[in-house]
């Protein structure tokens, strides 16, 4: 038997959901709690490993399929399957979960079971939502991996944490309203709910034109885009250092997927046609965001700030093809775009993560995000800072660094489809560099602040471990990135010849 | 030449760095050094082997390493390049830090931080080498923007120091906005050559020559030229051109032999080396080559003026530093690549001499970096005397000296130039000649001659310990002969098919070389030699003979006196205009854009608006029946009158 055989996708999405259900049975006090939250973590992600020693980076077939009916009477399926696209993705989501149990390792004194199994039904829903070839499927996962979330923010968040809850939550409806709205459109147009289905149906611009705008609307909410983004640091701040790490690393990358998965293949034309304005918003959170960010007091808001602008590069290098394909006819710029931005959403997914982790270390210790409570951090500190400087570089794009790698991608290809693009977009080298680094110089640099930074401890064993796993896979991306794209090529080739091909 | 010799040449000083750095606590101080110390003294050891190889033998290696990745039939790849032009940059990289290493075992004794510092010095060895090395652009970008990181650590290595911290940010900065101009200058390169690997791209530059462009409107652009301009916007980060000059001064912050490895010798070179490296594309843009020029000059001028004024032992070299990469970055614009590496090479060891003495005064003086507060030093620290003694004459061009050599190819080369701008250059780098003597020996009186104004702490100075005095002797040789390599070197063929010239772009062979006895013959009669004279006799009259002139000249001249005291205005303006500015559009933003529009309007409104409904909503519900019968027969009058219609 081979792995294939397995129902691997099953398994990665229902262990966890049922290790998290085990939790929930169990009783507070209960000894075993983080043995059970940190074993099933573990074995998902071996299990996702696993995923990567069998999957085929020849073919943009989608792998690993499962496919069996659900509800027969809309013709809904339970359709399971990945490509190069989603893999990447699903590791991620399995490595960040892992993270965050270890990160909540004793940190978390309140009902931490509840906690723990909250994350682990949570990662079992994203990993739906990552291998779902079902657009119910798909929604239904969508939808109810924002629970747990909710869940995670309203009980375990800070003090202002149920206007947070209520504004995430109002956002993320909104644009849901619109996914379902276009999935059950595109169901009375092919009589199916199979994504792949939707792929190959043809649709004129103006359906294609309406349905763009859904799916626009849908994403770019999660991703955030600009000027559907002030959910997000009100999110992060109230979360706790596990809410942030998922959402960062996990949600953000969901309105990404959703836009390679949906918009671009579905409505590749409406995509051309209007790629202006999704140019535009991306340049706006570069540039914008970037100067908001300097702006910010608060580190998670800063932290937040940072991550939309550099999600703007995703969502730049996904639609600047059509301008690549216009302009050009070297067949490795538009290459570039969508690998740059598949890297940087991997890339800040890690980085994010390592961020919010490294300011959960400093708030356990000092119950401060105000990055004016501190300064001279460095002094009490010095392993710890070492990390965060790392980070920082890496937040700034340092080459050999990850972060460098997707933003390089993604300017190289910008300059293909114009210049000003480029011009923009690489304004990032010297906004993110400041405020990343003012951030640093004003945390960790200088005599100690006071009395609070004078009794800091430097990291203990676990917080290295976690924080040192991070710097490597940062560091190694940075450095060779090409076995994490050479993962994609098949796929991407795909995808650019379903958007050179009109669907009119 | 084999790959492996290469790469143990770069990883030797990154395994010291990394063992220093990580394991320091581990392994201890005498460990820290002697690891870091053992690799860079190996890369240097490799790197004479391969300077013999390529110049004597003639090898030559150019291969890629692994690749970095693919995106359909474009490859980017590690790998090296080695020709002449890395060769010696490798030898003067490994040179000058492995004498930095050793300087910094009694420099750095009783630091905290003294694993620390060895890990960045070697880390700052291995990130330069993969800049000289590379053999694309990708891996040049690597390398420059590594030792970026480094220098940012290292003037940051006191960071207590608010003073430190705010010069390695601003450090940061201003090189980002350098490598801004040169990402977009590499991502054209890409575009239009299809390639970042140089020898690819350095084949097409012939056919690409007299591509137009549009960036702007209809206008169209010299492709060559926008390329240029665009990668020599990094250069003049790194290599501190006006007006990204700004933070060098300031990157005086961090320990003495920093200055002296990274800020003198071989970082801020880097600009000059890219330049001449890229030589093949500038040579076809004669308004990028103008541009380089006329930044230089102002450079070499300007940026000599301020260092007449400074107080800071270490500032008034960094000035100098500045004005000599002027006198690089002149070589470049008017096509004297040769001159400039030349340049670049004899200053790396006079210059690196200079700052480690500067050291050896400020240990001397317990950290006393005013010079109005040292004098009358020669008699307690000889050999620190001596050698900046042979630091300055070399500085200034004396006759025989290596700087005198390089310098002068300089200026013959500026001479023989018709390009425009040359004319206002060849003016300000014969000032130049005048105002270098005359600080640098303004310097040197008030640091060694006159009287003791220093305050001895009860013990009078005495001369450092041998791990400084030795780097410094070892560099004092070269100070005094490298410059007799110039023939080779700079009008010999050891840069043919390295560097190209266009034929009508050649000043060297049109300034012509007839020997060595007779380019020092012609150099006695020139006015430059004349002019450095000059300097040192002002000097030596204002702050030797009439030490209370300077003051009244100040008085006097209080207007000029002021305008170099503020550096020209340029940081204020800085401050002001782009950090606080920026800072501002920030707030600004912020506040009324995130939280006022979106949140307050968009966002929150809708709530209102929604409540607002909700309230209207309550009113009709009156629980009144007439209301509800109206409403009904309202309603059904529209509908029936929809469908009607409809």
């Amino acid at each position: 038997m081979t792995l294939t055989d397995l129902p691997m996708l099953s398994l990665l999405i229902w262990l966890p959901i049922f290790g998290g259900l085990i939790l929930l049975m169990m009783p507070g006090e209960h000894r075993g709690i983080r043995t059970v939250g940190l074993l099933t973590a573990l074995l998902t992600f071996v299990l996702s490993l696993l995923l990567i020693a069998g999957f085929d980076s020849q073919t943009y077939e989608m792998q690993f399929v499962e496919r069996l009916s659900w509800v027969r009477a809309f013709n809904i399926e339970y359709y399971l399957g990945i490509d190069g696209f989603s893999m990447p993705l699903i590791v991620l989501t399995t490595f960040s979960t892992l993270l965050v149990v270890i990160a909540a390792w004793e940190v978390i004194k309140d009902r931490l079971h509840y906690y723990l199994a909250a994350f682990l039904i949570m990662e079992g829903m994203m990993i739906g939502v990552f291998s779902a070839l079902d657009a119910i499927l798909f929604y239904v996962f969508f939808e109810a991996m924002l629970i747990p979330l909710f869940l995670v923010i309203g009980i375990w968040g800070g003090p202002n944490r149920v206007y947070a809850t209520i504004k995430f939550f109002l956002y993320t409806f909104l644009g849901s309203v619109f996914l379902l709205l276009a999935l059950l459109y595109l169901q009375f147009q092919t009589g199916s709910f199979a994504i792949p289905d939707f792929h190959a149906v043809p649709l004129t611009l103006n359906q294609q034109i309406w349905l763009f705008l859904a799916f626009l609307i849908a994403f770019a909410v999660k991703i955030p885009m600009w000027p559907v983004h002030t959910w997000l640091p009100d999110a992060h701040v109230e979360a706790p250092t596990g809410g942030s790490i998922i959402l960062a690393a996990i949600t953000l990358k969901i309105g990404g997927y959703g836009l390679l998965r949906f918009a671009l293949p579905i409505t590749p034309d409406a995509s051309m046609t209007l790629d202006w304005l999704v140019i535009m918003l991306s340049l706006i959170a570069v540039v914008y965001i970037g100067f908001v960010a300097l702006a910010q007091t608060d580190m998670k808001k800063l932290i937040a700030y940072s991550s939309i602008a550099h999600m703007g590069f995703v969502t730049l290098g996904l639609f600047i093809v059509f301008r690549i394909f216009a302009n050009t006819n070297n067949g490795y710029g538009e290459v570039l775009a969508i690998e740059g931005a598949m890297v940087q959403m991997i890339s800040h997914g890690f980085i994010a993560a390592a961020m919010f982790l490294s300011v959960g270390v400093l708030y356990d210790r000092m119950h401060s995000r105000d990055i004016y409570a501190y300064g001279g951090v460095a002094n009490r500190m010095p392993v710890f800072t070492a990390f965060a400087v790392f980070f920082a570089m890496a937040n700034a794009g340092l080459p050999g660094t990850s972060g460098f790698v997707g933003e390089f991608m993604v300017i190289l290809a910008a300059f293909q489809a114009n210049f000003w693009y480029a011009f923009l977009a690489a304004t990032t080298l010297i906004i993110g560099a400041a405020y990343t680094l003012w951030m640093i110089k004003r945390v960790f640099f200088g005599e100690i602040a006071n009395e609070q930074v004078a009794a800091l401890q430097d990291v203990n064993r676990r917080e290295f471990l976690m924080l040192a796993t991070l710097a490597a896979i940062v560091l190694l991306i940075g450095v060779w990135p090409d076995p994490l794209l050479s993962v994609m090529h098949a796929s991407v080739e795909n995808l650019l010849t379903q958007l050179a091909q009109s669907k009119l | 030449m084999h790959s492996s010799l290469l790469l143990s040449i770069v990883l030797a000083p990154l395994f010291g760095s990394i063992l220093a750095g990580v394991f320091g606590k581990q392994i201890g101080r005498e460990w820290s050094h002697r690891v870091t110390i053992a690799g860079v003294a190996i890369a240097f050891l490799l790197s004479l082997w391969v300077l013999k190889l390529v110049v004597v033998d003639g090898a030559y290696f150019n291969a890629s390493i692994y690749r970095w990745l693919q995106a359909g039939p474009l490859t980017l790849e590690i790998g090296f390049l080695i020709d002449t032009l890395s060769a010696i940059m490798m030898v003067v990289v490994t040179f000058v830090s492995l004498m930095v290493h050793i300087y910094t075992i009694a420099y750095m004794q009783d630091d905290d931080g003294y694993c620390r510092f060895f890990s960045y010095l070697s880390l700052f060895t291995f990130s330069m080498l993969m800049l000289v090395m590379a053999n694309n652009f990708l891996q040049l970008f690597f390398g420059w923007e590594a030792v970026g990181l480094v220098s940012y650590l290292l003037i940051g290595f006191w960071f207590k120091k608010p003073t430190a911290i705010y010069a390695n940010m601003k450090a940061f900065l201003v090189n980002r906005v350098g490598d801004f101009g040169f990402l977009l200058g590499i991502a054209a390169v890409l575009m239009y050559f299809g390639s970042l690997d140089y020898q690819t791209v350095f084949n097409q530059a012939p056919m690409l020559a007299d591509q137009q462009i549009n960036i702007w409107g209809s206008s169209q652009w010299s492709l060559m030229t926008v390329v240029c301009i665009l990668l020599f916007i990094g250069a003049m980060g790194k290599s501190a051109q006006v007006p990204l000059h700004v933070w060098l001064p300031d990157s005086m912050e961090g320990p003495t032999p920093i200055s002296a490895l990274i800020h003198a010798a071989t970082m801020v070179t880097a600009g000059i080396f890219m330049v001449a490296r890229m030589s093949p594309l500038f040579e076809w843009s004669s308004t990028a080559l103008s541009f380089v020029l006329v930044v230089g000059a102002v450079t070499a001028l300007f940026m000599g003026l301020l260092g007449l004024v400074q107080n800071d032992i270490k500032r008034v070299i960094a000035y100098s530093t500045l004005s000599q990469l002027g006198y690089m970055t002149v070589a470049l614009g008017v096509s004297a690549y040769a001159a400039g590496i030349f340049h670049l090479f004899t200053h790396a060891f006079f210059k690196a001499l200079l700052f480690l003495a500067a050291g050896s005064v400020i240990v001397a003086l317990h950290h006393e970096q005013d010079i109005r507060k040292m004098g009358g030093l020669k008699q307690y620290l000889p050999i620190t005397y001596w050698t900046s003694l042979i630091g300055t004459l070399a500085l200034i061009g004396f006759p025989g000296l290596s700087g005198f050599f390089s310098k002068d190819a300089i200026i013959e080369a500026v001479h023989a130039s018709t390009i425009p701008g040359a004319g206002f250059a060849l003016w300000a780098v014969m000032i130049g000649v005048f105002v270098t003597a005359l600080y640098s020996f303004r310097l040197f009186f008030l640091v060694f001659h006159g009287k003791p104004r220093f305050d001895a702490h009860g013990h009078p100075p005495h001369e450092s310990p041998q791990s400084i005095t030795v780097p410094l002797i070892l560099l004092a040789i070269p100070s005094v002969l490298a410059g007799y390599l110039i023939g080779e070197i700079v009008y010999g063929d050891f840069f043919n098919g390295v560097i190209t010239v266009m034929p009508h772009n050649d000043v060297l062979a049109t300034a012509g070389y007839h020997g060595l006895l007779g380019f020092v013959l012609h150099g006695l009669t020139a006015l430059p030699v004349w002019l450095a004279l000059a300097g040192v006799l002002t000097s030596w009259w204002l702050y030797i003979k009439r030490p209370e002139l300077p003051a009244q000249i100040q008085q006097r001249f209080s207007g000029i006196h002021k305008v170099l005291e503020n550096k020209y205005g340029f940081d204020s303006f800085n401050d002001r205009v782009f950090a606080g500015g920026s800072r501002g559009l920030g707030r600004l933003l912020s506040n009324a854009g995130d939280r006022v529009m979106i949140d307050g309007v968009v966002v929150n409104g809708t709530a209102r608006l929604i409540n607002l409904i909700a309230r209207l909503g309550r009113h009709i519900q009156t629980g009144y029946l007439y209301h509800y019968a109206f409403a009904m027969i309202l309603g059904v009058w529209l509908l029936l009158t929809w469908f009607v219609k409809g």
